[in-house]
């Protein structure tokens, strides 16, 4: 960022700063975010490339198959939606891929790489970062801090170097935050930085498990629900923010109910029913597709949509 | 270092032989300890299976019963020392006002205990930790009330039933204290259960432990479930405490129930928390193994047993033997 | 989307905040004469709060060595959130390895007093993790009475285990080849005990504000949601369990070394406790509160003799008490996550942070029993 570190801090801080910016001024200024906030680290697989990849992947709960055999894959760069009815298996897919849930068979596949036995936290050292669907942030932690603890996914200081504030974890430290606070900008809650995350209003909750997430530099975001309870007018600002992700180098993996949202803001679509994959493609062929129709809203009638 | 290490020696024993000869005496004198333990364990289950809470106090109103029963043999009459050759009929009523005496001193406090340390908390939502500090401030309380009114050392020693070997198996006698405790504690476990399977209130108890949301909408009222379960749990204990005070007389000491306490909780778990069978069959493990322990590695050794267990079970198989059943369908 | 104008509103801000927006030369500034303070207590005697029935500079000894187990147990059941009830056993193995290692009546080599304290760390540190490794995948109350009963097998152990000369105990602690105590007063002692707590929270401090602290934080806060965002909750909760069992070590052999003597009778339930009390009363996850914890425990009864037979009692009921009504202790859990993180909202908000006085025994809209 071209502020010094160094400036006497200005009256109401950057936010106020940012808020007096012209045009052209803020336009730099969020090129200059946008680039703390994007991911830092080696991705093998090419932009296009597949980049997590479902095999034949099915899950049983005692006798109950919640995935049969659900295969496709998610590329690199892509905002890929996955949709469908209630109990039709999305979130038992999501935990899958996100290494909740362990599949009974098949593979799920992270740059080739099958995910295996990793515990959740190797996952998300490995690139995988989620959301939820009931807002699960560390309530007594600042928003800020909240964040840091994301970029902390990524840090190497011992005990012993934070015991002792060895070189690391001063370096470490500093770069958690200028990047924590370039997310909280980036997905527009800055001003409320310094609050406890149990005190902001539902919405800038919601923008901050997306920035703790995105603080993790993951290959592979996941949004569990992230429109869940918002209006129009914030929904139509949740599109702009994925795009914004998307346009920044993450690839997205969406889960959600808002078939508006979902339709104008996915690049592809996978549709799960009873467990397995009905359809896969586009947004267009998806809302023609009549085995999606069919699941959705049943029989087909003279007067569906 | 050697010398050192030389000492080390004769800490532990291994008396294989010893285990063997003793075996009988042992089994039978666990299965008695283990009533007692069953019994205990039996309101630590309930609380738990409810309320998902280790009443950590419970042992204290195990203790309060102890006292009551001391008070009664007391009040009745009988002091320390020669115990006097009554009719068996006499000793018998005098045992059931005992154990009511008992019963109803354990379950008002154990009532007294929910309404006035934890119903508040749960009124207020508070996180789990502060259920245990509450707990341990009722145990605090209770334990030094009772210090402040009997003293530091144990009271003096009454027995209503001088223990006489009935019968013997395979060269172990079995006492006709030994017979009370087994067939009463079962008895009672079986009541108990009876009470949680086959009544509406028990049905009550089941549902709260299962769902107390959807229990409280089909109209189950939640509160006197709960407190019902505190005052079966009490009852049960203060029966325990009769049974202890018979088997060891010197049991009313204020701080006495710490350790029974500790045990029976760890009986609980080994049976299944939350699994009124596994209460009374961790309670009889329970007591066949620590007294089979004391023979194998040495009296001195015989309280490591319980925590060893505890231990063990907790980290290989939290479930216990039966795992939890109270908030289940039984099968 | 719409920036928001950030005006600093015209409220009165609470003392916490104030100093809060203070840097840190003028807190130091400030500090200093406290600490000063708190050092010369034991010369000035002052007659309000002098101490009948015990010596003025052994009373605040007991302070200190309570401050300074609260400081370590805090570690445990504060930051982290693992209830921990068998914290005297690793007061109880400090206090032995100080005796073993300089009193006459052991037969292990003699070390001088001094290299008992680290020594006595490692010692303690290693049962940490040995304690914690099996246990700490448990949660809330089952960790509470695992520890419980870790607690009372180290103290049956030193009842039965014949080289640690059960009730007879260690005499002559802390004393050198030839007999001298360490030192010659107990307001040396308190003095050495006072500096280790002072060092002991500058190093905790450094801790909190650190990934290792933010990943305490977010472990008490929500485990599970922790280990998703990355942070290896395992590895945090036994460096928690290590650290707290250092100090609580360290206390113990400071106390050792002090009485000079050390047998079986002094590590009971009861004190893990107290201990305990000290922490929640004062405010667990706070360090200071903490430590006006351990003052309120280890002081009152010792000023007020006049009640000391009701002391437990008093103790009892005044944690129901604080249960209901303040749960998050006298002072409430204060955050410093961030190493630089004043200077972080300066920058970004032109104002420091607000810190409101909840801790994990705050109520919650999900946490706890039915």
């Amino acid at each position: 960022m071209t502020h010094s570190h160094e400036d006497t801090p200005v009256e109401g801080g950057l936010v106020a700063e940012v808020a007096r910016m012209s045009p052209e001024e803020l336009a730099e200024h969020e090129a200059e975010v946008a680039e703390v906030v994007a991911v830092d680290r080696d991705i093998q697989v090419e932009v296009g490339e597949t980049l997590l990849e479902l095999r034949d992947v099915t899950l049983k709960f005692g006798g109950l198959t919640a995935l049969d055999s659900v295969s496709f894959g998610i590329r690199r760069g892509e905002i890929l939606g996955l949709i469908g009815p209630n109990g039709a298996g999305k979130t038992t897919c999501f935990n899958a891929m996100t290494g909740v849930y362990r599949p009974t068979s098949g593979q799920v596949l992270l740059e080739d790489a099958p995910l295996g036995k990793a515990t959740r936290h190797q996952i998300t050292q490995r690139g995988i970062a989620r959301t939820f669907q009931n807002i699960r942030l560390f309530g007594e932690m600042t928003a800020l801090e909240n964040v840091v603890v994301g970029t902390d996914a990524r840090h190497k200081t011992s005990v012993l170097g934070a015991l002792l504030r060895l070189p690391r974890h001063h370096h470490e430290e500093k770069a958690a935050v200028d990047r924590a606070m370039a997310l909280l900008e980036f997905v527009g809650i800055a001003d409320r930085a310094a609050d406890k995350a149990k005190n902001l209003p539902y919405g800038y909750q919601r923008r901050l498990e997306i920035a703790r997430a995105m603080a993790t530099e993951p290959k592979l975001l996941c949004l569990d629900e992230p429109a869940a309870g918002f209006n129009p007018a914030e929904k139509d600002d949740l599109m702009d923010l994925i795009r914004k992700i998307r346009d920044d180098g993450f690839t997205v993996l969406l889960i959600e109910h808002d078939m508006r949202l979902v339709m104008g803001v996915t690049d592809r679509i996978v549709v799960l029913e009873f467990g397995k994959k009905i359809a896969d493609g586009l947004p267009a062929e998806i809302r023609e597709n009549p085995a999606v129709i069919a699941a959705y809203l049943g029989v087909p009638d003279d007067d569906a949509a | 270092m050697t010398p050192f290490l030389a000492q080390a020696q004769p800490w532990i024993s291994f008396d294989v032989k010893g285990l063997a000869e003793q075996f009988w005496n042992n089994t039978v004198d666990g299965l008695a300890l283990g009533g007692i333990y069953a019994l205990v364990a039996l309101g630590y289950t309930l609380v738990y299976g409810v309320l998902k809470l280790i009443n950590f106090a419970h042992s204290e109103v195990f203790v309060v019963g102890a006292f009551a029963t001391w008070l009664t043999f007391y009040g009745l009459g009988f002091r320390a020392g020669a115990t006097p050759d009554l009719p068996i009929a006499e000793i018998i009523l005098f045992l059931v006002v005992a154990a009511l005496a008992a019963m109803a001193a354990s379950g008002g406090t154990a009532v007294l205990l929910e309404r006035v340390a934890y119903r508040p908390l749960r009124k207020r939502n508070a996180p789990r930790l502060v259920f245990l500090i509450t707990a341990i401030g009722a145990s605090f309380a209770i334990q030094q009330t009772l210090r402040l009114f009997f003293g530091l050392n144990q009271q003096p020693q009454i027995r209503l039933l001088q223990p006489e070997p009935l019968f013997r198996i395979f060269g172990a006698p079995v006492t006709n204290v030994h017979i009370i405790l087994i067939v009463a504690a079962v008895l009672l476990w079986y009541v108990a259960d009876y009470f949680v399977n086959r009544t509406r209130l028990g049905r009550g108890i089941r549902a709260v432990a299962q769902d107390p949301d959807t229990a409280t909408l089909m109209g189950v009222n939640k509160e006197r479930v709960i407190v019902i379960t505190f005052l079966v749990g009490g009852l049960l204990a203060g029966a325990a405490a009769l049974f202890y005070m018979m088997r060891i007389p010197q049991g009313a000491i204020y701080n006495g129930g710490f350790l029974l306490g500790i045990k029976a909780f760890t009986a609980a778990v080994l049976g299944g928390i939350g699994n009124l069978r596994g209460a009374l069959l961790g309670g009889f493990l329970l007591g066949l193994v620590e007294n089979y322990g004391q023979s194998l590695f040495g009296g001195e050794w015989k309280d490591i047993v319980a925590f060893v267990v505890l231990i063990v079970v907790l980290m290989f198989r939290p479930t216990g033997i039966l795992g939890e059943s109270l908030g289940k369908a039984r099968v | 989307m719409t920036t928001q104008t950030v005006s600093a509103p015209a409220r009165r801000r609470s003392i916490r905040e104030q100093w809060n927006n203070l840097s840190r030369p003028v807190q130091w500034a400030f500090l200093l004469p406290v600490v000063v303070l708190i050092y010369f207590l034991p010369v000035l005697n002052p007659p309000l709060i002098a101490t009948t029935g015990t010596d003025f500079p052994t009373a605040m000894f007991d302070v200190a060595r309570y401050a300074l187990v609260a400081i370590g147990l805090n570690v445990v059941v504060g930051q982290a959130g693992l209830l921990d009830l068998g914290y005297v056993g690793f007061f109880a193995v400090g206090a032995y390895v100080a005796a073993l290692f300089t009193s006459p009546n052991s037969s292990l080599h003699h070390l001088p007093y001094l290299w008992t304290l680290p020594l006595a760390m490692v010692v303690t540190m290693i049962f940490g993790v040995i304690l914690g490794t099996p246990t700490l995948r448990l949660r809330g109350d089952y960790l509470a009475i695992v520890t419980l009963g870790f607690g009372e097998i180290i103290r049956l152990v030193a009842d039965n285990v014949g080289p640690l000369r059960g009730q007879s105990g260690f005499e002559r602690v802390g004393t050198d080849a030839n007999g001298t105590p360490f030192f010659a007063n107990a307001t040396q002692w308190y003095w050495l005990t006072i500096t280790i707590i002072i060092v002991v929270l500058l190093l905790v401090g450094n801790l909190e504000r650190s990934r290792v602290g933010r990943a305490w934080v977010s472990i008490r806060e929500d485990e599970d949601v922790a280990e998703i965002m990355g942070v290896p909750v395992f590895k945090f909760k036994i460096w928690a369990f290590v650290i707290g069992a250092a100090i609580g070590g360290l206390s113990g052999a400071l106390y050792a070394g002090k009485l000079g003597f050390v047998n079986n009778q002094s590590f009971d339930v009861i004190t893990s406790m107290l201990f305990l009390a000290a922490v929640v009363l004062g405010g667990a996850g706070n360090k200071v509160g903490v430590l006006l914890g351990a003052v309120v425990v280890a002081y009152l009864p010792l000023r007020f003799v006049q009640l000391a037979d009701y002391n437990y009692l008093i103790f009892g009921i005044a944690l129901i008490i604080l249960m209901i009504f303040r749960p998050q202790g006298l002072l409430g859990a204060r955050q410093r996550l961030l190493a630089r993180g004043r200077q972080a909202y300066q920058r970004l908000l032109g104002r420091g942070e607000q810190i409101s006085g909840e801790s994990a025994l705050a109520a919650d809209t999900q946490g706890g029993p039915r």
